[in-house]
């Protein structure tokens, strides 16, 4: 088996060499069927469903790209999918109610926001031990960890706040009050900035992650949409940090963002709902979870446009990309 | 009387020790530097134990544990602000009045009052308030003379007023194109006030009510098996040509009765059957869930409409607070009224005050007692300044005289 996947790389490495996309595996968290779907970025197709826990919602891949862990959130637990093989694993203690989690580079520990207890789990997934609790505010969402891993973000969606935690100490070091409703936090890649999306608000917040005040308020002014139907959640940044897409919910709208101006160079539209995105590791696609139409849409990065929609389970939430 | 719920000791603990390690950071710990110590009161009348046979009895606290839920969640806020919040939960024994019982609150200095009383006690106490300068959020009488010609300055409103509940339902049937409506009200005054405000909704939503008919056959929806069946209340509505009928029964007496009694079958909407309201256990999505779980966490039961818009209004003051850092009512009224105010309140579009009356714009739910049928305004209808806007009074039909203070 471990052979077989180590010539499926190698053949990987040579196709990324050759100049074609290379193949990435991109997996859908469907919060009311409970299951999560893969998808093969190069063909799009739906290449199989897996049963997952009741409620799945966030979702992420090991840096070496073998394990896929999602929260279960009406189990308490994150279980752990091979995925090669796509068999789970185990099941770790996450604390009651896991939303979103953010991982450590190393892959060995994740930051859990429990959005029904008002903190922040700490989990070493080696030992499947929790290291720390950490207080926040209520309804803990968006979790983040800075690129150099010394900052930790939880954003509490009831409070209102971007909590700022030392991520070695687990001490809590500012609150940045932001618009309501603060759904998720993302670091810039060079982590000189923090972008968070707040749902009610309407807006996304930019704050310079070392002052900690806030450089940029963005708004979402859609062509023919009212205010109350543009309620940013999800974020993804390419990783040279020029482009930030924002999904923008029931506005039905995917906006992308350039993160050196604030200029929203296009709001591109894509399926009911838009929650949770995930770029390719190639960057070439960028894939959203559209929760009431219970599909994936597909847009081409560079050219901004829409290209493919593929129907997963009820209600998809979570995507995470292998990382290669 | 009088019980004080500490706003979670443990959390202000906390916040004074973060308050603490701000001032050791130095410039960024200044806005924690002094304490805000919030008092908010909670005022309803006590209720009699119902009797046994009554099924889904308003519950003992009602109202009160939805400023209990609210009044945690501003703890945990102020925690990390240093700010403290204090609830005091009155109950009005009968025969006491709501301007008589504030007295003792007022002496101490409390200036924010959230109520769940009928309409002309909730003027009163806004009226006795208005000298002290204390602001009142009215989370039970949905009375639209209260948003109307007797609206006060001081007086702020959580709970949806009739209109909105009946343009919410209105807006429904119009989009689902049942338009020939069968009005049915009861005797009592919420009734005709129930079937006045559906009236208004019917004309602005071009629903035809194709007749009226009164109910005069007495609470025949709480007689038990052995009651006498009225041959005139099974055939009263027979001949009419009408898709559904709305009732206005405010006290639960017949609406239920009616439903699957009809000569001809018709469906039910209004105060029974398909019912407009602020909120309902079926409802969990836009996170409500959570809402949901916290109340059923703290209470042990679910959460109904009081219990609801009472954790609105102190959350809404909770939320003004930690903007302006200060507990000022003035500084409150008028920072709700601003353009820029919104609240979260699980049901999608943001909350916020309406300048003109001071009545909360929210989305209206339409359920069955055990599912969800759906969420006004419904897509159909636009506005051209917050479709929220398109339930109940809007500015140019505001009869409120009294604007911002």
């Amino acid at each position: 088996m471990t052979t077989l996947r180590n010539a499926l790389r190698l053949a990987l490495l040579a196709a990324l060499f050759a100049g074609p996309a290379e193949a990435a595996r991109i997996y859908i968290t469907n919060e009311k069927s409970n299951d999560i779907t893969v998808i093969d970025s190069d063909s799009l197709a739906v290449l199989q469903t897996v049963k997952a826990g009741r409620r799945p919602r966030g979702v992420r891949v090991s840096p070496d790209g073998k394990l896929l862990y999602v929260c279960a959130s009406d189990e308490d637990g994150i279980q752990v999918f091979d995925t090669a093989t796509m068999k789970l694993l185990r099941t770790l203690d996450s604390g009651p109610d896991p939303e979103q989690f953010a991982m450590n580079a190393a892959g060995d520990l994740l930051y859990i926001a429990n959005e029904d207890n008002a903190q922040v789990t700490v989990l070493d997934v080696v030992k499947n031990q929790i290291v720390a609790n950490v207080p926040v505010g209520v309804e803990p969402e968006g979790m983040a960890l800075s690129p150099d891993g010394a900052v930790l973000v939880n954003t509490s969606e009831t409070t209102n706040m971007a909590h700022f935690i030392d991520a070695k100490t687990f001490k809590r070091i500012d609150n940045v009050l932001v618009d309501k409703r603060p759904r998720y936090a993302l670091f810039t890649p060079d982590g000189g900035k923090l972008w968070v999306s707040s749902e009610v608000g309407g807006t996304v917040s930019v704050i310079d992650a070392r002052t900690r005040q806030l450089v940029k308020k963005l708004r979402f002014d859609v062509p023919g949409l009212t205010a109350e139907e543009v309620q940013p959640v999800g974020l993804r940044a390419t990783r040279d940090g020029k482009t930030v897409f924002v999904a923008l919910g029931p506005a039905n709208r995917v906006a992308a963002v350039d993160a050196e101006t604030f200029e929203i160079r296009k709001y591109i539209l894509v399926g009911q709902r838009v929650w949770h995105m995930a770029l390719t590791p190639d960057e070439k696609y960028l894939f959203t979870a559209n929760g009431n139409s219970n599909d994936v849409t597909v847009i081409d990065v560079a050219s901004l446009k829409a290209i493919k929609s593929l129907p997963v389970g009820q209600a998809p939430l979570g995507v995470a990309s292998s990382p290669n | 009387m009088t019980q004080v719920t500490p706003g979670l000791p443990a959390l202000r603990r906390l916040g004074r020790t973060l308050a603490l390690a701000g001032c050791l950071l130095g410039p960024a710990a200044a806005a924690w530097s002094d304490p805000l110590k919030v008092e908010i009161a909670f005022i309803a009348r006590a209720r009699a134990p119902s009797p046994p046979y009554v099924l889904d009895p308003p519950p003992p606290g009602e109202g009160a544990d939805g400023a209990r839920l609210a009044l945690q969640e501003n703890a945990t806020t102020g925690a990390f602000l240093d700010q403290t919040f204090e609830l005091q939960n009155i109950e009005l024994a009968e025969g006491d009045a709501p301007a008589e019982a504030v007295k003792p609150l007022l002496a101490q200095g409390v200036k924010l009052f959230v109520s769940a009383l009928p309409a002309e006690e909730t003027q009163a106490l806004a009226d006795a308030l208005k000298p002290s300068g204390a602001l009142l959020f009215n989370a039970g009488a949905a009375d639209d003379s209260l948003r109307g010609a007797a609206c006060r300055s001081n007086l702020f409103h959580t709970a949806p007023s009739r209109a909105m509940l009946t343009d919410a339902l209105a807006q429904y049937l119009a989009a689902r194109r049942w338009s020939k409506i069968l009005l049915v009200a009861g005797p009592g005054a919420g009734d005709a006030a129930y079937a006045e405000a559906f009236r208004a909704s019917a004309k602005k939503f071009a629903v035809k009510i194709v007749a009226e008919k009164p109910w005069s056959f007495g609470p025949l929806a709480r007689a038990r098996a052995d009651a006498i069946t009225q041959s005139e209340a099974l055939t009263f509505a027979r001949g009419v040509d009408a898709d559904l009928i709305v009732v206005a029964d405010e006290a639960e007496d017949f609406g239920d009765y009616i439903l699957y009694r009809t000569s001809e079958p018709r469906l039910v909407a209004g105060t029974q059957g398909l019912t407009p309201t602020s909120w309902h256990p079926t409802h969990t999505a836009y996170g409500a869930e959570q809402l949901q779980n916290r109340f059923i966490r703290l209470t042990k039961r679910r959460m109904r409409p009081i219990d609801y818009q009472a954790w609105i209004a102190v959350r809404a003051i909770g939320e003004a607070v930690t903007e302006l850092r200060a507990a000022d009512p003035d500084k409150i009224a008028a920072d709700l009224q601003s353009p820029n105010f919104n609240l979260a309140i699980f049901k999608g579009a943001a909350a916020s005050f309406r300048p003109w009356d001071r009545q909360l714009r929210q989305a209206i739910l339409l359920a069955q007692p055990k599912s969800l049928i759906g969420l006004s305004p419904q897509p159909e209808f636009l506005h051209q300044r917050n479709t929220l806007d398109s339930l109940g009074a809007d500015e140019s039909e505001s009869a409120c005289k009294q604007g911002m203070k």
